[in-house]
């Protein structure tokens, strides 16, 4: 076929379009309604038993009402995380005591016993295998904990109740309310919420679900924020209120996350990212039971298993460097100490320390490394006990000892509440980063994404700081 | 991996349980291409885990399935390659996932094109499953969800509904494992001609539209004999679909057979 017979074709087509008018997508959708609704009337019959409905809708009119639709909502996360929480910490602990007290010493001396330098020896079983290690004691119970309980609710139907409630509130944010679900898979993991922002259709809106979807608290970061509000926020209250108090801490920097969501989406779409917002329709999926066993499974293999191998591959890796890190010298002091001190200033204007900032910096590729990290280089730095070695990453067995370290390096309520603060506000982690990149196509907007967080922390940690001081 | 589902098939002579192998992620070297199309929250990932016998997540929320995900299973030694498409409601609208599952229809040619709908909601389903059937020929409307559908006494007559579709209608329930053999029984005949469909093609529409369509779907005939979607390319055209017209110039759209 000639390119010619193909333009002609292409023109003719112009030319009826034009002859058509602009009601051709409404006609033809108009069309096949219509016939969709003829074949209906042909083929299918209704009985006037309608109870499944109402029983859908009597729950539907709870959890998406006006005056109890948040409150459920604050519930249930609550209550996820409470379970969360409590649970984890058995699990946890067991596994600790089986792979850093009892395997790390075995392979150490089997390294010996073969002949491997020391270095050799301490690069691998004490940078990566004990940041491993470590990944795996302290994530894996929360994630087999939370992970499935999320699902559950996913699947029963809840999600896209969720986006319901929102949906007026990102309006008035000048966001897409399906942002209400990225968001929510952001909670799991900010870089699978980068990937479900493609359910937005205009670039504009999922543009500002992209850059703000590192605002929903990941699960890298569940686990600091559990710990820091178990040792320091707990320790203020009377002991039979603790576990309360610092589930509500952690509940708050979640809540507080949604907030700067919201309001960065705003400030967004009122500056670089103006535009109409569109409207869509959300369907409200019938209530399903979950099939429990199928749906603990696959979100065990899909989510858990996934995840924590992801964790493991970058945790490796970053052993490594902190253990290079801090055993490499210039001069009389290693590499780490004179990062610490040169960044120990800034850290005081922000209210937190040199040893936080570098943490940060070393563990970009997986935010669940932050806390083991800090640990060892605080121990480096104030020379305390507790360590094993220079750049030995390790965690202590009690929450107490995990105490005892943060306070000898200078810890204080201000610092926890601040590395709570810092851990949500901060660029996301490298696969995110990664991830926003092959969605957008662009340097700009990865940049914009990654660098927002941290300018927001750095601004936010600055504020509290000096107002702490100043008042307390 | 064996299939332990029990169906009044089991007693079908023609039907061989036998022969169905779930072969997860291996999808090389595929006879027939499948894909899996339907609106969202209407199991279709379900349907896809139940044929492939892989666990991919499914969430009981619209949009869950952002790209396209493959599995594959064997059935009586020829083997089929599935290709999960994201849901959506229409095919005639720009955004991504729409954009993903109209071109894999039109140009990734699949040799059937299941379609699943949620049974309870049959009409506002109908309007994808009409669109897709002015693409392709090949295509099995997969009634899914059946027995909520049942519990809120909604009834259907399937006899009818494949009368006026044009294409074989197979009742499931893939949650429970329901109509998974007959689903697959269909698919394979369709695959290999022993069931010929004759899809309904979109009446009702405007005069003035409908001559338009005819004026190019006849000029488009013309020039790809072998095209049997031309209607389909002439909405597209006069929707000014930069795709389509770019596969025209390309030639893309004569390379293929439909």
């Amino acid at each position: 076929m000639s390119s010619k017979n193909i333009d002609d074709l292409i023109a003719l087509s112009e030319e009826l379009r034009w002859k058509i008018g602009d009601d051709f997508h409404d006609n033809l959708s108009e069309s096949i309604y219509s016939d969709a609704s003829k074949i209906v009337e042909d083929a299918v019959s209704k009985g006037d038993k309608k109870s499944n409905f109402r029983l859908d809708a009597k729950i539907d009119k709870v959890v998406t009402s006006r005056i109890w639709g948040f409150p459920i909502m604050l519930f249930i996360l609550g209550f996820v995380l409470w379970l969360t929480i409590i649970g984890a910490n058995y699990p946890s602990s067991w596994l600790a005591s089986l792979l850093l007290d009892n395997i790390h010493p075995i392979l150490k001396n089997l390294g010996t016993s073969i002949g491997f330098p020391w270095w050799l020896n301490g690069f691998l079983f004490d940078g990566v295998y004990l940041a491993v290690a470590w990944v795996v004691a302290v994530m894996l119970p929360p994630m087999a904990i939370f992970f499935p309980l999320f699902t559950l609710l996913e699947d029963f139907g809840y999600l896209p109740r969720v986006a319901f409630n929102m949906d007026n509130l990102f309006k008035k944010a000048g966001a897409h309310g399906k942002q209400a679900l990225t968001m929510s898979m952001g909670f799991g993991c900010n870089a699978a919420g980068v990937v479900a922002t493609r359910i937005i259709d205009s670039p504009r809106e999922r543009l500002i679900a992209i850059i703000t979807n590192n605002f929903s608290l990941c699960n890298g970061r569940w686990p600091t924020q559990i710990l820091l509000a178990t040792i320091f926020i707990g320790a203020v209250v009377p002991a039979s209120y603790s576990s309360l108090a610092s589930l509500s801490a952690v509940v708050g920097i979640a809540v507080l996350g949604i907030f700067f969501m919201f309001f960065f989406s705003w400030a967004l779409s009122k500056t670089v990212l103006k535009g109409e917002v569109s409207t869509f329709n959300l369907e409200l999926p019938p209530y399903r039971p979950p099939v429990f066993w199928k749906t603990i499974y696959t979100s065990l293999i899909d989510r858990t298993l996934i995840v924590l191998w992801r964790a493991v591959v970058f945790a490796a890796p970053a052993g490594a460097v902190i253990w290079l890190i801090s055993n490499i010298f210039i001069g009389d002091q290693n590499i780490a100490s004179w990062a610490i001190n040169s960044l120990d200033g800034f850290g005081f204007l922000l209210g937190l320390n040199g040893v936080i900032l570098l943490a940060y910096i070393v563990a970009i590729p997986a935010n669940e490394i932050v806390i083991p990290t800090i640990l060892m280089l605080t121990v480096m730095v104030t020379g305390s006990s507790g360590g094993v070695g220079n750049g030995v990453m390790f965690e202590l067995d009690s929450v107490s000892a995990t105490a005892g370290i943060l306070t000898s390096g200078g810890w204080t309520l201000l610092t926890a509440v601040n590395v709570m603060l810092f851990s949500l506000l901060h660029n996301p982690c490298s696969t995110t980063i990664y991830t926003i990149y092959k969605e957008t196509n662009s340097v700009k907007w990865t940049v914009v994404a990654s660098v927002l967080p941290v300018i927001a922390g750095f601004i936010v940690t600055f504020l509290v700081a000096q107002v702490w001081r100043i008042f307390l | 991996m064996e299939n332990k589902t029990k169906s009044a098939c089991d007693t079908c002579a023609h039907f061989n349980a036998e022969g169905l192998k779930k072969l997860g992620v291996k999808t090389d070297n595929y006879d027939f291409v499948v894909a899996l199309a339907g609106n969202p929250n209407t199991g279709k990932s379900t349907v896809f885990n139940a044929l492939t016998g892989l666990r991919q997540h499914t969430g009981n929320w619209p949009g869950k399935t952002v790209t396209r995900a493959e599995g594959g299973f064997e059935y009586n030694e020829q083997k089929y390659k599935l290709v999960d498409l994201p849901g959506t409601y229409s095919l005639l609208s720009t955004s991504e996932d729409e954009e993903v599952a109209r071109n894999f229809i039109l140009f990734g040619k699949p040799t059937v094109t299941v379609i699943v709908v949620d049974a309870s909601r049959l009409e506002r389903n109908l309007n994808l499953v009409l669109q897709i059937l002015e693409i392709t020929n090949n295509a099995v409307l997969c009634l899914n969800l059946i027995d909520e559908a049942e519990r809120n006494t909604i009834k259907i007559d399937t006899r009818i509904l494949a009368k006026d579709l044009g294409i074989p209608v197979i009742p499931t329930s893939a949650r429970f494992l329901k109509g998974i053999p007959e689903l697959i029984q269909t698919i394979s005949d369709l695959a290999n001609g022993k069931i010929q469909c004759k899809p309904r093609r979109i009446k009702n529409i405007p005069k003035n539209i409908e001559q338009s369509v005819q004026e190019l779907s006849e000029k488009i005939e013309k020039e790809y004999p072998a095209i049997s979607n031309s209607r389909w390319i002439a909405f597209r055209l006069l929707e000014g679909d930069p795709h389509i017209i770019e596969a025209l110039k390309s030639g893309k759209l004569a390379s293929n057979e439909f």
